[in-house]
């Protein structure tokens, strides 16, 4: 079954849909788009620190993303201006990365596989990279899950819990950090972020709390996946944008379905 | 945390000699104070004197740079923050908000809620919830752990005067009911002076403390609230002075008070 390129195309962006749909929620809940941002684009700088020393591309890409959220989670910790901060890091990060990989020989030519995903040459290797990684996720989800709602909603209210809101702003990096190799192969760096914002903004509307928005955005995210297959085999589109492009379909649909069932707002 | 050594009083918990610094400004100097089981005490201080800043020393977020928090062994604290603002984008009913860290049975949580008297605000979103609905679901909520001492930063921000009177009864009930000690940050000097055992006058250090009666006779305290209000100090000790059936002139006292905190607010 896995010999077949279309099976594994679908299982890679269901598994990382698992991921990100969950993960994504707190991104929209702590507004954290911008960092996502930030932290995919370094990606592009892993992928060129990979290439030049030999090393897997999920791994230069996991280390870089890494360092990028750290940064960034530090910077936003001494409290510099994170709307301009994230802005500067975010292009840089991209920028420097499209430069360096210049430097590597033959990579040109694959640049854009990496920038917008390559889902239908997902090897049976990258099926259990992006499983292994969605499932680490899920797993820090699902362990810290009660105290990073908690921080989320206020951070004085959990350290008077007994948490530490710190610990769990780490566990969220990490997260990010992983999702973003993850999702390299899939949806590409520039559209990680639209992978994990877009499936749970769609969510939100659907959803009474936060335990069902985080398994709708899953859902949706599942759902545009196999969507966005479609579309590219039926019409011969890229895979990777056909996946978001379907993503925003959901997205205008349940806007819309929450428009119409409360004319109030 | 140090714990408070036995032999030395009954009290919960207690700071001593706390120094608090932002970036090397000192926020809050030489703060000594202490909460006895039971009692209500409320910090009262103009903006910017470290009222909120002293609470969040005490419940152990901010580090003190000098001198100690010492806690009662065991003390179960139940904190209401100044304002919660959750994100329109996080769906969360005020009884799954109850469950937040530890999971409470649904009755409990039911039940804590209409103590507080917003049992209709179950299955409501937080965020569609009223100013006064809000605190009191964040009340139940620090009720839940059997706390022995309440914490509240201006608890009653935002709500309206009946709502503000409200609020405070049911929090003096909440004390007789579970005995627990309440620290309390208020703007409201009718509050102040009608509600609490013990008042602290902050502006960076400790002003003047004790009675209500004694702290508003203190010279401190009248310079840093009876500037301009001078009218309005002698009404309301006038109004102090006899009983609390003049309703109406205490009335005026707060209101002048909140002209001035509202004031602030808007710089």
């Amino acid at each position: 079954m896995l010999d077949d390129f279309l099976v594994r195309a679908g299982l890679a962006g269901v598994g990382l849909a698992l991921a990100t749909g969950p993960l994504g929620c707190f991104v929209v809940w702590r507004r954290m788009a911008y960092f996502g941002d930030a932290t995919a684009h370094a990606a592009i700088l892993g992928v060129a620190l990979a290439l030049a020393t030999g090393l897997p591309v999920g791994l230069g890409t996991l280390v870089v993303a890494l360092a990028m959220a750290v940064t960034v989670a530090t910077l936003a910790a001494r409290g510099w201006a994170m709307d301009t901060t994230l802005g500067v890091l975010a292009h840089s990060a991209l920028a420097f990365g499209l430069v360096a990989i210049s430097f590597v020989p033959g990579a040109r030519t694959d640049l854009s596989a990496y920038l917008f995903g390559d889902i239908l040459a997902v090897s049976r290797a990258d099926l259990g990279f992006i499983w292994g990684g969605a499932a680490a996720v899920l797993g820090l989800l699902a362990w810290r899950w009660q105290a990073l709602l908690t921080s989320t909603v206020n951070e004085d209210l959990a350290h008077a819990s007994g948490l530490h809101p710190d610990r769990e702003r780490l566990i969220l990096t990490l997260a990010l950090a992983l999702v973003v190799a993850v999702a390299l192969k899939v949806v590409g760096a520039l559209l990680i972020a639209a992978m994990l914002i877009i499936p749970a903004a769609a969510a939100r509307g659907l959803s009474r709390s936060p335990e069902t928005m985080a398994a709708i955005a899953a859902l949706i995210g599942a759902g545009a996946s196999l969507g966005g297959l479609q579309l590219s085999l039926g019409w011969d589109t890229p895979a990777g944008p056909s996946i978001i492009a379907a993503a925003a379909v959901i997205f205008t649909g349940s806007a819309l379905f929450g428009t119409l069932r409360r004319p109030g707002r | 945390m140090p714990r408070l050594p036995g032999g030395r009083g009954m009290s919960l918990i207690a700071a001593e000699h706390l120094c608090v610094r932002f970036g090397g400004e000192e926020v809050l100097h030489d703060i000594s104070l202490r909460v006895d089981p039971g009692e209500i005490v409320t910090i009262i201080g103009p903006n910017g004197s470290g009222k909120s800043t002293l609470l969040r020393a005490l419940l152990g977020i901010l580090p003190p740079a000098e001198g100690r928090v010492a806690r009662a062994p065991g003390l179960r604290i139940g904190y209401v923050p100044q304002r919660l603002h959750i994100d329109r984008s996080m769906p969360m009913t005020a009884l799954r908000f109850l469950s937040l860290p530890a999971h409470q049975p649904r009755n409990r949580a039911l039940a804590a809620l209409a103590r507080c008297g917003v049992a209709e605000a179950a299955h409501r979103q937080m965020t569609d919830l009223s100013g006064g609905q809000l605190q009191r679901v964040l009340l139940a909520r620090a009720l839940l752990t059997d706390p022995a001492l309440l914490i509240l930063d201006e608890p009653t921000q935002g709500l309206d005067q009946p709502g503000e009177a409200a609020f405070y009864r049911l929090i003096e009930e909440v004390r007789r009911d579970t005995g627990a000690a309440v620290l309390m940050v208020s703007h409201d000097l009718h509050v102040v002076m009608s509600a609490s055992d013990r008042v602290i006058c902050l502006n960076g250090h400790i002003c003047c403390e004790g009675t209500p009666r004694v702290v508003s006779n203190a010279p401190e305290y009248r310079a840093l609230f009876g500037l301009g209000t001078q009218g309005a100090l002698a009404l309301y000790q006038h109004a102090h002075d006899h009983d609390h059936t003049h309703d109406h002139a205490h009335a005026h006292g707060p209101d002048l008070w909140h002209d001035r905190a509202k004031g602030h607010d808007h710089a």
